[in-house]
C-alpha cells in the first residue's frame, strides 16, 4: 500500500528500486549525511488531513475573514474579475509549467507573454516591455536600478513625495544597499515641486527621478516639461502608474518619460490580501539591453513558422551571473496571463468604461461627502480620477469615520494621518454602496 | 498537448465592434479632466468576444507542457505535482476581496495562514522565525543577504563585503550578493563537486560577511563537510546562508539550522508544490536562527498575548522588499500541502526523492557520462553520452526527450561540466514513468550510434522546431506592433 496519494511508491516498488541501486535499505542512499546532523524528533506538524478535513480547516479560517466593501485604494483597488479569467487560468497546461525554456513545447506560455508585453507597451506608450516583475515595488525598485547603471557614474536618484510610500521604501531599501542616494522631492497641496526639483537636478549628480500617475493622494497631476527637465540635467524619468488608470489617463510615453512602471493588480486582479498582483516594467528601445527580467520575442523557425523564444537573455542571471541586470530568474507567470485575457476582454472600451464608472462614483461620492459639512475635500481644486484624500472635521477623526463605516460593513479608506483619508471607488462599489457611506457620515 | 501549432495572437481576431465585458450601467459620463492629462490615442487593444477569447488561450494552452501534461525532469526545479485541493483551498479560505488596508481583526484567518506556514517552515528549516514576504526564490536570496548584513551592521562590524559563493552555484547566487551590495568571492569545487576545504580556508577572513551554500549542491551531492565548513566560516565571525532550491531531498533526514546555518530561504513553489505557473507567481520565504529575527523585513505578523494576529512594523528590520506581505495566495496552498501530507507525509518526501534520483542514475550511467559517483540526492548530473565521437551534444538529448513526451532536463548547468545534463524526477513520479523515461534515454544513446543526425536534428514532432535564437535576438520583435514595422 502506498503511503500517500502524492507518494505512488508502494513496498515492492520501494525494494525493486533499492536493489536497482545497490542499496539494502534508504539508509544506504544517506551515508554522506552525518548521524549528527540528522533529525532528532519527528517533526512537530499536524498530522495528515485528509481533503473534508483540509476542506473544513479551511472553512475555519475564511469565518476568521470578513469581507468588506472596499472604498480603499492606496495601490490596490478592487475590480471586477470576469469569469473567463479564473477558468482559463485553471487550465492546468498554463500553470503547471515551468519558465519556458524548451521553446517547442512551451508556445502557449511564450504567447501569452509576448501578448501581454504588446498590451503593456500600448498602455504605456512604451516600447519595450519585460515579462513583468514581483509587484509595483519591486518593479519600481528595477527602474530605478536600470536607470542608475544606464547612467554609468551618477548616483542620486529623486522621488516624488506624491509616490505610494511603500513603493518609496522598497526603493530606498534597495538603493540602501547599492550606494545610491534616494532624496524625496517634497510636495506642495499634494503635488510635486517643480521648482525644488529643478534646484535639486541643478545639483548634479542625479541618474533618474520617479513620478506617480495618479499620485498616492489620487491627484493626476500636471507634468508637463519633467521630461524636458529631467533630459536636460541628463537624467531619466520613471513613472509609476496603476495600469488601469493608463486605459484614459496620458501614457508615461506621451508625457516624455524614459521607463513606465507600476502595479498591475488593477487589471482585474483580486486583492488576495495584497498578492499575487503584478509588477510591470516596460521603457524606450535605447534602455532595451539594461532591462531587467525576461523578454520574449518572435522569429521563424525552420519550417517559416512564426515562433516565439526567450530572448536577450545575455542580460540575465543564469549567464551572466554577478553582473547581470538584475538577480530575478522568474517573473509573475500566470498574472501575465490575467492581465492579458483581462486587456483582450475589456479592449480598450471597457477599460475607459472601467475607468468613467470610478470617475463619476469617486467624484458623486467627495461631492456628497462634502455636503455633509463632516469632511472637507483636501486640495479641492486638484483633478483626481477615482481617488481622493478627505480631512475629517472636528470631532470626527479618520479613526471615528473608519470605525463608523467599519461596523457596517464598509473599508471607508486609508487613513494617511490622525484626520486625513484616501478613498478610492470602483465599479464594484455600487450607488447603493456609496449612498450607504455617506448616510453614515452623516449620521456621525 | 497538440502537436500542431496554434499561431495566431489574440490580436489577429480582433474584429472591430466586438466586445468581451459586460459592466453595470450606473457611473456612465465622460471623463472632465483637463486634456493635457488624458491620452491623446485609446490603447490599441484587441476586440474580440468572449467566445474567442476562451477558444484563443484554451487552444495556445494545449501548445504547452506541464508537470500535468507529463514527466519534467528539470534538475534544481523540483517539477512535483501540484495538487488540485491547494488550488480549491485559495477560494475556500476566503482572501479574494480582502484588501491589505483591512484592520488586523478583519483579517485574523489570513493572518493565521501566514502565521501558521511560518511556523511549519521554521520546524522543517530548524529556524526560529521566518518572514514569507520574498515573491521568489531569488528574492529571498536577496532578503537573506541583506539580514545578514543587518546583522553585522548591528555589531558594528561593516568592513565584512564579501559573499563567498561555490563555483556550483546558482547564477541567481552571484547575482543576489550584488544586489545586496556585496563582492562577490567564489570557491572552488572538488572533483566531487563539494567544497574545497583548503580554496575555502584561504579565503575567510575578517572582510568576510557570508558564505552562500547549496546543500546538496547543484551536483546533488550533499556537502559531507558541512559541519567542519560552518565551524570554519563562523570562526571568523561570517554567517551561514542556506539556498532552499535543492531542500527536497533533506526533507526527512536533517534540518538546515542543524547543519549550522544561519539564515536560509526556501521555495516554495518547488519543495512545497505550489505551481511554478509558467515563471511565477512563487515564493521564497526567508528563514533565521534566534537572535537574527529583528532584521526580517517589513511588515511583518506578529503575535499578541491573546493570540491574537497583528502587522507589525520593526525599527530594526533592514527595510522593506514588497508592497504587503507578497504573493498571499501561494501561502496557502504550500500550506494546504503541509497539512495533507503531515509530519509523517512529509518526512517521507525526502528518501523518496532521492530514491526515483538513483533509481534513474543507476538505470543509465552505462550508457551516460557520471562524473560523480553516486549516491546522489535528489538530483545528478550527466556529464553528456560516454561515448562522444558522433559529436551528438546534450542540447540534441534534451531536443530530443522533447519528442518522447518527456520535458527536457536542466542542460549546461551546474557549470562544473561541459555537457550537463541535470536529472531531478522528484518522489512524486511512479516506477512506470521512471522506467520509460529510462527506456527513452536508453533509445537515444542508441540511436546516436547508428544515426546521429537523426539526433541531431530533432525534435522532430513538437509544434515548432528549431526556432531561430540568433535571429530573435538580433532582430529583437517584441510587441505586435514590431511585426508589422521594421524590428527595433
Amino acid at each position: 500500500m502506498a503511503f500517500h496519494r502524492y507518494l505512488p511508491h508502494t513496498d515492492s516498488d520501494i525494494r525493486a528500486m533499492l536493489d536497482r541501486c545497490g542499496a539494502k535499505d534508504f539508509e544506504d542512499l544517506y551515508s554522506d549525511v552525518t548521524q549528527s546532523l540528522r533529525l532528532k524528533k519527528p517533526y512537530a506538524l499536524p498530522n495528515a488531513m485528509s481533503e473534508p478535513e483540509l476542506d473544513r480547516f479551511f472553512a475555519g479560517i475564511a469565518a476568521q475573514n470578513r469581507e468588506m466593501t472596499c472604498f480603499a485604494g492606496g495601490g490596490f483597488y478592487h475590480h471586477y474579475t470576469p469569469a473567463v479569467i479564473p477558468a482559463l487560468l485553471s487550465r492546468s497546461e498554463f500553470y503547471t509549467a515551468y519558465t519556458p525554456y524548451q521553446p517547442e513545447i512551451s508556445q502557449g506560455t511564450l504567447q501569452y507573454i509576448f501578448e501581454y508585453q504588446s498590451m503593456m507597451c500600448q498602455l504605456t506608450g512604451m516600447d519595450v516591455s519585460n515579462a513583468s516583475m514581483y509587484d509595483g515595488s519591486t518593479a519600481t525598485a528595477e527602474a530605478m536600478i536600470m536607470a542608475v547603471n544606464a547612467s554609468k557614474r551618477k548616483r542620486r536618484v529623486l522621488i516624488s513625495a506624491t509616490v505610494a510610500p511603500a513603493v518609496a521604501q522598497v526603493c530606498s531599501t534597495y538603493a540602501s544597499s547599492l550606494g545610491i542616494t534616494l532624496e524625496v522631492i517634497p510636495e506642495h497641496d499634494g503635488i510635486t515641486s517643480k521648482d525644488e526639483l529643478e534646484q535639486m537636478l541643478g545639483a548634479g549628480d542625479v541618474a533618474a527621478v520617479i513620478i506617480a500617475s495618479p499620485n498616492y493622494f489620487g491627484i493626476v497631476e500636471d507634468y508637463s516639461g519633467y521630461a524636458e527637465l529631467c533630459h536636460g540635467h541628463k537624467s531619466l524619468l520613471i513613472m509609476n502608474c496603476h495600469a488601469s488608470a493608463l486605459g484614459v489617463l496620458r501614457s508615461p510615453g506621451e508625457w516624455g518619460a524614459d521607463i513606465a512602471c507600476g502595479e498591475a493588480q488593477s487589471l482585474g486582479m483580486p486583492l488576495n490580501y495584497g498578492g499575487p498582483g503584478l509588477g510591470y516594467l516596460c521603457c524606450r528601445k535605447a534602455h532595451m539591453r539594461k532591462l531587467p527580467g525576461r523578454i520574449v520575442g518572435a522569429t521563424t523557425d525552420s519550417t517559416g513558422q512564426r515562433s516565439f523564444v526567450l530572448t536577450l537573455q545575455a542580460r540575465e542571471q543564469h549567464i551572466r551571473r554577478q553582473k547581470a541586470t538584475s538577480n530575478i530568474c522568474s517573473n509573475q507567470g500566470i498574472m501575465t496571463l490575467h492581465a492579458s485575457i483581462y486587456l483582450s476582454l475589456m479592449g480598450a472600451e471597457g477599460l475607459r468604461k472601467v475607468n468613467e464608472i470610478g470617475y463619476n462614483g469617486a467624484h458623486a461620492l467627495a461631492q456628497a461627502l462634502i455636503d455633509t459639512g463632516k469632511v472637507r475635500l483636501v486640495n479641492p481644486d486638484k483633478p483626481f480620477l477615482n481617488e481622493f484624500r478627505i480631512e475629517t472635521i472636528e470631532p470626527l477623526t479618520s479613526r471615528t469615520v473608519l470605525g463608523a463605516l467599519e461596523a457596517k460593513g464598509i473599508l471607508g479608506g486609508i487613513a494617511l494621518s490622525d484626520n486625513e483619508i484616501i478613498v478610492a471607488v470602483t465599479e464594484m462599489c455600487s450607488p447603493d454602496d456609496i449612498d450607504r457611506y455617506v448616510s453614515i457620515i452623516k449620521g456621525m | 498537448m497538440n502537436k500542431n501549432l496554434y499561431s495566431p495572437l489574440i490580436f489577429e481576431h480582433t474584429h472591430k465592434g466586438r466586445k468581451g465585458y459586460a459592466l453595470p450601467d450606473y457611473g456612465k459620463g465622460e471623463i472632465c479632466l483637463p486634456p493635457v492629462l488624458l491620452r491623446s490615442n485609446a490603447p490599441e487593444l484587441p476586440e474580440v468576444d468572449e467566445p474567442t477569447v476562451v477558444r484563443h488561450y484554451t487552444n495556445s494552452s494545449n501548445n504547452n507542457f506541464g508537470v500535468d501534461t507529463g514527466f519534467y525532469p528539470l534538475g534544481s526545479c523540483t517539477m512535483k505535482y501540484n495538487p488540485k485541493v491547494n488550488e480549491a483551498m485559495v477560494s475556500r479560505s476566503g482572501v479574494a476581496n480582502l484588501h491589505p488596508a483591512q484592520p488586523a481583526l478583519s483579517v485574523q484567518g489570513a493572518l493565521r495562514i501566514y502565521r501558521s506556514l511560518e511556523k511549519y517552515l521554521s520546524e522543517i528549516g530548524g529556524m526560529s522565525e521566518f518572514t514569507l514576504n520574498p515573491f521568489a526564490g531569488a528574492h529571498g536570496e536577496y532578503v537573506g543577504l541583506r539580514v545578514v548584513r543587518a546583522y553585522h551592521i548591528s555589531r558594528a562590524d561593516e568592513a565584512r563585503r564579501k559573499v563567498l559563493v561555490p563555483d556550483s552555484a546558482h547564477g541567481t547566487n552571484p547575482a543576489s550578493a550584488a544586489m545586496a551590495g556585496f563582492e562577490i568571492v567564489e570557491v572552488k569545487s572538488r572533483p566531487d563537486g563539494t567544497v574545497d576545504m583548503d580554496d575555502l580556508q584561504s579565503k575567510l577572513d575578517e572582510t568576510v560577511a557570508a558564505m552562500m551554500m547549496t546543500n546538496p549542491n547543484t551536483a546533488g551531492m550533499f556537502e559531507y563537510n558541512i559541519p567542519q565548513i560552518a565551524e570554519a566560516v563562523h570562526a571568523v565571525g561570517a554567517l551561514m546562508y542556506y539556498d532552499g532550491a535543492n531542500l527536497n531531498p533533506m526533507l526527512g533526514i536533517a534540518r538546515p539550522g542543524d547543519m549550522g546555518f544561519d539564515v536560509m530561504h526556501i521555495n516554495l513553489h518547488k519543495t512545497f508544490s505550489t505551481p511554478h505557473g509558467g515563471g511565477g507567481p512563487g515564493a521564497g520565504p526567508v528563514g533565521v536562527r534566534k537572535g537574527l529575527e529583528e532584521f526580517l523585513p517589513n511588515p511583518r505578523v506578529t503575535e499578541h498575548d491573546d493570540g491574537s494576529l497583528a502587522i507589525e512594523f520593526g525599527e530594526d528590520a533592514f527595510g522593506r522588499v514588497s508592497s504587503w506581505l507578497g504573493n498571499f495566495t501561494v501561502y496557502i496552498k504550500a500550506l494546504a500541502y503541509i497539512l495533507s501530507l503531515g509530519a509523517d507525509g512529509i518526512a517521507k518526501v525526502g528518501p523518496l526523492s532521492t530514491l526515483n534520483a538513483n533509481y534513474i542514475m543507476n538505470s543509465l550511467k552505462d550508457l551516460y557520462r557520471l562524473p560523480i559517483p553516486g549516491p546522489c540526492k535528489h538530483e545528478f548530473v550527466f556529464d553528456g553520452l560516454i561515448d562522444k565521437s558522433t559529436g551528438v551534444t546534450t542540447l540534441n538529448i534534451a531536443k530530443a526527450l522533447l519528442d518522447y513526451g518527456f520535458h527536457a532536463p536542466t542542460i549546461y548547468f551546474p557549470l562544473l561540466f561541459h555537457e550537463s545534463l541535470m536529472i531531478e524526477p522528484t518522489e512524486t513520479e511512479n516506477i512506470e514513468t521512471l522506467d520509460r523515461f529510462i527506456e527513452v534515454m536508453r533509445e537515444i544513446a542508441n540511436a546516436v550510434v547508428y544515426s546521429p543526425e537523426k539526433v541531431k536534428n530533432a525534435p522532430y514532432t513538437t509544434p515548432i522546431s528549431h526556432p531561430d535564437e540568433d535571429e530573435a535576438a538580433l532582430n529583437p520583435i517584441v510587441k505586435y506592433e514590431d511585426l508589422h514595422h521594421e524590428a527595433l
